[in-house]
């Protein structure tokens, strides 16, 4: 079932890469624009505050003045408030399916689904909370129906549904508490969406700027062709008859009444339940094994710790009596096992003619396991354009690509690469060109491996690709499992390019640069 | 793809998460009950009778209980269950034992029941009991006509002076 959603998934961010292009696609950036619309939702909400009379008459009257009077300013303001909330919803549960379908929830990021279902209740409670401001018939339907839906559970001493039974009953008290609430809620939906991505290095917290611009000017223009209105004003001596329901945030409303306020708790209580549980019901049978720190051929530089995309790695005070300051610790709970720290590790260098051992290594994929491979399958190539191809297990399967002049080695997440393996291959010139590829641009499984590999062959992260290694005998392929054909395409294109080359490599040795770059002790950023 | 046909799809993408976002704001529209009805809701919150009187002790019952429990007076904690009864154009609409809240059954026992009921004139009956035995203490009897859409709340209030019992506030 999942696999064939994940196949639809893919194809349906296929058809948006096309116009908006990898970097850009909304598919892959949709909890950052969950964030953006919460700040587009918080602006908006703090210009309606300036203008909100909290009273049982003047709460409603202050919301129809911002409306008309100024529908330029508080009008717009109201309907962009509506509308981030709505979109609120949209991207937030676009974000979580969307994780459950790319199997991301289980193991390490169980804390990021666990606090993500606790975000989905406050960021209902916001919304519900929103609407009985206005004080319209909405929102007394919505504030009847919210005290009959709890007073199905015997918590009260009478019903709070006795709050609303006649006009009078509700005082101006009441609008001061429903404002007051509206600023805490948001606030405390705020600590969480913090706590939801402080597990994760370097979160995406905002959308690439054409993103955030694109989304406004959208909420902009539905709320001048669409603004946001009350119903009339609240009167509980009548029914509220024929209501314009928002169904993003109030769509359980009728179920109280078609079905019963008992049957919403047990599907509310048990969606919940159930999706507090998915970590544990979805997770595969086995794990790989975690990252582990080679203290012999470690000088604590913490790059590794930099480059984690979990922050599974901490540095603690040095214990092996080396005349370094600090070395890194992995959290097993934390660790991806991506082996992005490997690839930031300066002592993953595949020419050291002993035993070949980093600093930090994934005990499934050692490196020199790793390299002794890559040489077996150098060895056996020929033809005009040998290519050696670096691939991801969680993208296209390189493999695929494998021929008499194609070698193909696979790593849990391109991030594992490290660049000195790049140069290994290319030096003496047993391959002509280089193929590095991963995840679709935006979508790294391991969020940062895509990145740092960019950054790291560009030069501008270390551990750096050599200088003296040819960028035009590399290129990148940024392809999902079903991208075979661009795959494809990518090889074909770099093989072209390489045929077009002397087949001499010019590869000066730079031995300072290497000392430098192996020995750097900075910190990095 | 060219720049213009992606500015295109672009543009295609947001217009339909903006038809998603205008359209499920408000539609479609909810009725909450048909158009030609009214709504009664009855609620109240009432402490019944106890259900056996006060009565002096005697000095032999005096006798058996510890010296600092020693008070005259002895009244019973419990309540009675309070029974009401909702009668429509002489059919029961709506019946109903409510019993007394808490350890000792002493508390107010509280009611909020929606009775959905079509517009037009009625005759109306509400009858509470609300001790051990006899007959409904409280009978409150009145025609109305309920307009479409209209709410009508059937309160019970023992204390009121002079009027004691339900009240009807459409
Ligand atoms: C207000 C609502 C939410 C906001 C603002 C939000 C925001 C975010 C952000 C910014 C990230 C980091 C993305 C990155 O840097 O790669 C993230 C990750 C994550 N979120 Fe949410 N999220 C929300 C709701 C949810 C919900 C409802 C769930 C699921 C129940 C969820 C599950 C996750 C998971 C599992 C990750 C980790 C993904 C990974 O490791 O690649 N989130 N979220």
């Amino acid at each position: 079932m999942r696999k064939y959603l994940q196949n639809l998934l893919l194809r349906l961010e296929n058809a948006f890469n096309a116009p908006f292009g990898q970097a850009l696609n909304p598919w892959y950036h949709l909890g950052a624009i969950t964030f953006y619309l919460f700040w587009i939702v918080v602006v908006s909400g703090v210009y309606l505050y300036i203008f909100y009379r909290t009273g049982v008459d003047e709460a409603y009257q202050s919301v129809e003045r911002l409306t008309h009077d100024q529908w330029y300013a508080g009008g717009v303001m109201r309907s962009l408030h509506r509308y981030a909330s709505d979109g609120i919803v949209v991207t937030m549960l676009l974000h979580m399916l969307r994780n459950f379908i790319t199997g991301r929830f289980h193991s390490f990021r169980w804390f990021s689904w666990v606090s993500g279902v606790f975000l989905i209740w406050l960021v209902y409670t916001c919304g519900i909370n929103g609407y009985w401001m206005v004080w319209d018939r909405l929102a007394q339907f919505i504030a009847v129906g919210t005290a009959e839906w709890f007073d199905w559970m015997p918590l009260f001493s009478q019903p709070l549904a006795r709050n609303f039974l006649v006009q009078g009953d509700v005082n101006d008290r009441f609008f001061a508490l429903l404002s007051f609430a509206h600023i805490t809620i948001p606030l405390v939906l705020l600590l969480f969406m913090w706590i939801h991505t402080k597990r994760m290095n370097h979160a995406e917290t905002n959308p690439p700027l054409r993103l955030a611009v694109g989304t406004l000017l959208m909420l902009l223009a539905l709320s001048l062709v669409k603004p946001a209105l009350s119903h009339a004003h609240a009167d509980l001596a009548l029914l509220p008859d024929v209501i314009r329901l928002d169904w993003f945030y109030l769509a359980p409303y009728p179920l109280l009444y078609i079905w019963s306020p008992g049957a919403v708790w047990v599907l509310v209580g048990g969606i919940t339940a159930l999706l507090l549980l998915v970590p544990w019901l979805f997770r595969p049978r086995t794990r790989p094994a975690v990252a582990e720190v080679h203290l012999d051929n470690c000088n604590g530089c913490a790059r590794c710790a930099a480059d984690c995309p979990y922050s599974a790695i901490v540095m603690h005070p040095r214990q092996d009596g080396r005349p370094h300051q600090l070395q890194p610790v992995v959290d097993p709970d934390l660790c991806a096992s991506c082996g992005i720290c490997v690839g930031a590790c300066p002592s993953s260098m595949p020419f050291r003619s002993n035993e070949l051992v980093s600093g930090i290594e994934l005990p499934d994929q050692e490196l020199a396991t790793l390299r002794a491979g890559i040489d077996r399958t150098l060895a056996v190539l020929h033809g005009d354009a040998r290519v050696m191809v670096f691939g991801c297990d969680c993208a296209y399967d390189v493999h695929a690509l494998q021929s008499e002049g194609v070698a193909a080695l696979s790593l849990p997440c391109i991030g594992m690469l490290p660049p000195a393996f790049i140069d290994y291959v290319l030096r003496d010139a047993r391959v002509d060109g280089v193929m590095v590829a991963g995840c679709r641009e935006g979508d790294c499984q391991y969020r940062l491996g895509i990145r740092w590999t960019e950054l790291r062959l560009a030069r501008q992260r270390v551990p750096h690709l050599r200088q003296r290694v040819p960028l035009q005998r590399i290129e990148f392929c940024w392809a999902g499992i079903q991208d075979d054909e661009r795959a494809r395409a990518e090889l074909g294109t770099l093989r072209a390019r390489v045929a077009q080359l002397p087949r001499e490599i010019i590869m000066e040795e730079d031995s300072r640069e290497h000392e430098r770059q192996s020995g750097d002790k900075n910190q990095p950023d | 793809m060219s720049q213009p046909l992606k500015y295109l799809g672009q543009g295609l993408a947001y217009a339909l998460f903006a038809v998603v976002l205008g359209y499920f704001s408000t539609s479609p529209e909810y009725a909450h009950l048909p158009a030609d009805s009214a709504l009664l809701k009855l609620s109240f919150n009432h402490a019944a009778q106890r259900k056996k009187p006060c009565h002096e002790r005697t000095d032999e019952e005096m006798a058996k209980l510890a010296k600092n429990m020693r008070i005259r007076k002895d009244c019973p904690r419990e309540r009675s269950d309070v029974v009401v009864e909702l009668e429509m154009d002489g059919k029961q609409l709506y019946h109903v034992v409510l019993h007394p809240p808490g350890l000792s059954h002493d508390g107010a026992a509280s009611i909020y029941r929606r009775l959905p009921v079509p517009a037009g004139p009625h005759r109306f009956v509400a009858r509470l009991k609300d001790m051990e035995g006899g007959d409904f203490s409280f009978v409150h009897e009145e025609n109305i006509t309920l307009g479409a859409g209209k709410v009508m709340v059937i309160d019970f209030k023992a204390d009121v002076p002079g009027a004691p019992g339900f009240m009807f506030k459409s």
